[in-house]
């Protein structure tokens, strides 16, 4: 078999969906093959932790896509994220049953709570892992294409589709909050069981959760990949660079860019949809801007418009966040602050950049 | 040499003085025993002999008659056997401190079980209030006139209605004019002439008392007059009208209040963002520190000096940390928007966790000023002075920053860069310290639209985050680069958000108001007042 030449001559993305594959194995095997007093054993929970980075990788590729190649910087990304993460969370509830604490098979914990007499219609549906799994793709894929069709066809750009995206997902998280939404308001989604039938708190689950997520990285990764190799993503890049330019080439800006943004956003609810049942919770705390906008700096940390860095970055700020909040949780604003700060002073092109500079030399 | 009507009138007045002298001296005696007899007859009588002996009591027209049937009501008034006497006592206990009911002379500590209690029932309460109030009806004071006459709306009396009607003939103060007007007409709702009735109705239409509801609404309902229900209910309609319009008033004015919070939150940012292109997403945490400088200055000052001090001090704070973040990273990123946003969130980050570090994670209160605090009415509405300062406080910083742009040679330096930078530094402008000063300007005034922020919610390390977002849309539904627009975006967000809020509740109002800027700006995505020519296309 001959790999395609876009990929071929991409060698960090060869390298990472190297270091991919030899996660996806090496992981659950240093797992299940080695015994637990082993040095070398990784525990359960440190298998969730890298699964959720995994999938903050996978948000930061998205949110690469269209920062990166077509120039949008939308600080509203998680709110994608969150929504996929808010479908699939829906059907964990639904597969709770009468487990619950008030043992009503019909309704979620919290509908009983609120005495709520029956499911709300936009429940419906939810307890197929099938229609649960097509609606993580199409809630964020439709709310990113009616969002950006409108925005982009009256050439809202730049720090104005910014803020407006921010505008949004601060809305969403100010809906979700409210009880009256029957999402579990302020609480969110959570007491989840089991997934197809597959305890989630058995380690097995979550070795097979993880792969996923590996699995839907190094996906996401090649269909980025792929798609700015195309006509289209030449295309992308040309709208970042001057889009009226693009224009009045005869391209139809604002299809492209509502296009890959919805693809974009798709990519976000797929990583929401594994992040929830790894983490075991989903609330409105999700659609914060904060969150947005850290998913913003994993790309900017790791270097824009190469992808492999939005993955680097990602799991690399993650990573010192996981640190650095257990060890000195005073200090872990001032890092993320700092790192704001320091890499769009210092290194606008990102920790990528520094590698290529070097290959470049040698 | 003084003229003759005058003298006249100098002799008359001696005349009557002297008669009154004569006249109190043994009248006041007469009346005291009188009113000793009665008070004593109170003791033995029955229910509808008490009702007649307070009659006679309230027509004495004594001074302690009101003291003691005051102490009646409220079943303080004893009998005293030992000094078979009528007696006031005060206080709770076993033993209790008793004063004389007639002459007001206190009698010392007396044990309870020697006292015997005068009796009343509920009617007769309010029967002694009734008279209680027509009394206060002559009083010199205008204040316990006004009370009695209050008193008298509250318990309407037809058979008091003579008296009213002679107090308005010479009654001078306008409001309790009114007031009186308004009893008498109550009391006609219980005339059994339909007519009078009506007419009682018509003079209550409109009135806003909450006391001329419950007859009225019980007129429209039972009277067996058509004419006098049909006139009830016109009355109540005018009546409801009247508490719309006083209701959207107040609408307007909560509406006002938090748009002028919204303005100050977001005029320094129209200067940032909308003069220089700067996005400052540490905005808010400048307004938190202008906060925290209002609650350091209370720590030092007494509260009700400290918020004149607070302001210029907050100004300062905000504005040379707003000067050392331009020097220190803003300056590196102009004409990159995008990474400037990332960059000032990183240092509002930093802003945040380090208050956190410094003042702890909790909130501080920050206490509000004697004269900030009350009621004040401005007609029939009734408005909180805070926000009223407020309001005026907004104004006054809108119009200061309006004049400093227009009038001083800074701001024609900065409007000058803002136009075109090139052209400036071309006639000699130095463009990079106006840019400094310009940041420390919008810095400052975030600091200093902390300091109202203070007044209004707590001061906490995430008092900035929760404005930043309120604050762009302010400024980019007004059009980037308007004051003006800045100042009818905040105005008019504020009112649609209180508006909204009694139909949807709070939230779904902001929610509501979220998602119409954002359809807003896919129509306009210049705002309401775009600029127009060159520069508008950064």
């Amino acid at each position: 078999m001959r790999l395609p030449a876009w990929l071929l001559s991409d060698r960090a993305g060869l390298a990472l969906l190297t270091a991919l594959t030899v996660l996806a194995i090496g992981v659950p095997a240093l797992n299940l093959l080695l015994p637990t007093d082993h040095p070398l054993h990784l525990s359960a929970y440190t298998i969730t932790l890298i699964g959720k980075y995994l999938c903050y990788a996978l948000l930061a590729v998205s949110v690469d896509l269209v920062w990166g190649y077509m120039g949008i910087l939308s600080l509203g990304h998680a709110a994608f994220f969150a929504l996929g993460g808010y479908c699939f969370g829906m059907y964990l509830m639904r597969q709770i049953g009468a487990r619950g604490v008030y043992g009503n098979s019909e309704l979620p914990d919290f509908m009983v709570f609120l005495n709520w007499s029956e499911l709300p219609w936009y429940w419906y549906g939810f307890d197929q892992f099938w229609f649960a799994a097509l609606m993580v793709l199409i809630v964020p894929g439709l709310l990113a294409f009616v969002f950006g069709w409108f925005a982009f066809r009256s050439r809202v750009s730049g720090v104005y589709l910014s803020i407006i995206t921010q505008a949004l997902t601060y809305a969403l998280m100010l809906a979700f909050f409210r009880n009256e939404m029957g999402f579990g308001g302020n609480n969110g989604l959570t007491d989840f069981k089991e997934v197809l039938g597959f305890s989630l708190h058995a380690d097995g689950t979550r070795i097979v959760l993880f792969a996923l997520s590996a699995l839907a990285l190094a996906g996401g990764y090649l269909a980025c990949r792929w798609l700015v190799s195309t006509r289209l993503g030449r295309v992308l890049v040309a709208i970042r660079d001057s889009e009226d330019r693009a224009r009045f080439l005869g391209y139809r800006v604002e299809r492209v860019k509502a296009l890959v943004f919805t693809f974009s956003a798709m990519l976000a609810g797929v990583a929401g949809a594994l992040y929830v049942p790894q983490v075991g919770i989903i609330n409105p705390g999700e659609f914060a801007p904060l969150n947005s906008i850290e998913a913003v700096i994993w790309v900017a940390v790791g270097g824009r418009g190469t992808l492999v860095g939005a993955v680097v970055g990602a799991v690399l700020v993650n990573y010192a966040k996981t640190w650095l909040t257990g060890a000195l949780p005073e200090v872990w604003l001032f890092a993320l602050g700092g790192l704001f700060v320091a890499v769009t002073l210092l290194l606008p092109r990102g920790l990528i950049a520094l590698w290529r500079r070097r290959e470049a030399t040698a | 040499m003084p003229s003759r009507p005058l003298i006249r009138a100098g002799f008359l007045t001696l005349a009557l003085a002297w008669l009154a002298l004569l006249a109190i001296g043994p009248a006041h005696a007469a009346d005291d025993a009188a009113a000793r007899t009665l008070l004593a007859q109170l003791r033995e009588a029955d229910f509808s002999g008490k009702t007649a002996l307070i009659e006679q009591l309230a027509a004495l027209d004594h001074p302690r008659i009101a003291t003691a049937l005051k102490a009646l009501a409220d079943s303080r008034l004893y009998y005293q056997e030992a000094g078979n006497r009528v007696v006031i006592g005060s206080g709770d206990g076993a033993d209790i401190a008793i004063e004389d009911a007639v002459s007001g002379a206190a009698l010392g500590q007396i044990s309870k079980r020697d006292l015997d209690r005068i009796t009343t029932n509920n009617r007769l309460r309010t029967l002694i209030e009734n008279r209680l109030a027509s009394l206060g009806l002559a009083s010199a004071d205008p204040e316990q006139r006004k009370a009695a006459v209050e008193a008298f709306l509250k318990n309407p009396d037809p058979t008091e209605s003579e008296r009213l009607r002679a107090r308005l003939s010479v009654e001078t103060d306008s409001e309790i004019k009114e007031l009186l007007a308004m009893s008498l007409a109550l009391a006609d709702l219980a005339s059994p002439d339909a007519a009078v009735r009506v007419q009682g109705a018509t003079t209550l239409g409109g009135q806003l008392r909450s006391e001329l509801r419950g007859p009225l609404t019980k007129m429209a309902a039972e009277d067996n007059d058509s004419t006098a229900r049909e006139a009830a209910r016109i009355a109540l309609a005018r009546t409801q009208f009247r508490l719309q319009l006083l209701g959207w008033a107040e609408t307007l004015f909560f509406g006002l209040s938090l748009g002028s919070v919204l303005i100050l939150a977001a005029i320094g940012l129209a200067v940032t963002f909308g003069v220089m292109g700067v996005i400052n997403m540490a905005h808010g945490e400048l307004m938190m520190l202008g906060a925290y400088t209002t609650w350091l200055t209370q720590q030092y000052l007494p509260v009700n000096w400290s918020l004149p001090v607070a302001v210029p001090l907050a100004f300062l704070v905000a504005a040379l940390v707003g000067i050392a973040i331009e020097r220190s990273v803003i300056r590196f990123l102009y004409g990159r928007p995008l990474e400037t946003l990332l960059a000032t969130f990183g240092v509002s980050l930093i802003l945040q966790q380090a208050v956190r570090s410094i003042f702890s994670p909790l909130n501080r209160s920050v206490a509000s000023p004697d004269w900030m605090s009350g009621v004040i009415a401005l007609g029939p509405l009734e408005v909180t002075l805070n926000r009223l300062i407020i309001i005026g406080f907004c104004i006054a910083v809108f119009a200061l920053l309006w004049l400093a742009l227009q009038r001083t040679r800074l701001g024609l330096e900065v409007r000058a860069v803002a136009q075109n930078r090139a052209m400036a530094r071309a006639m000699g402008v130095r463009s990079a310290r106006v840019d400094a000063l310009t940041f420390g300007l919008g810095s400052g005034i975030a600091g200093v639209a902390g300091v109202a922020l203070s007044q209004l919610t707590n001061v906490g390390p995430n008092l900035g985050q929760s404005y930043i977002v309120d604050s762009f849309m302010v400024v980019v539904f007004g059009g980037v680069g308007n004051l003006w627009g800045t100042m009818v975006a905040g105005l008019s967000l504020g009112i649609a958000n209180k508006l909204l809020e009694p139909w949807s509740g709070a939230v779904l109002a902001k929610i509501v108001v979220l998602v119409f800027l954002i359809l807003f700006i896919q129509k306009r995505p210049r705002g309401l007042f775009p600029q127009r020519g060159r520069a508008a296309e950064i």
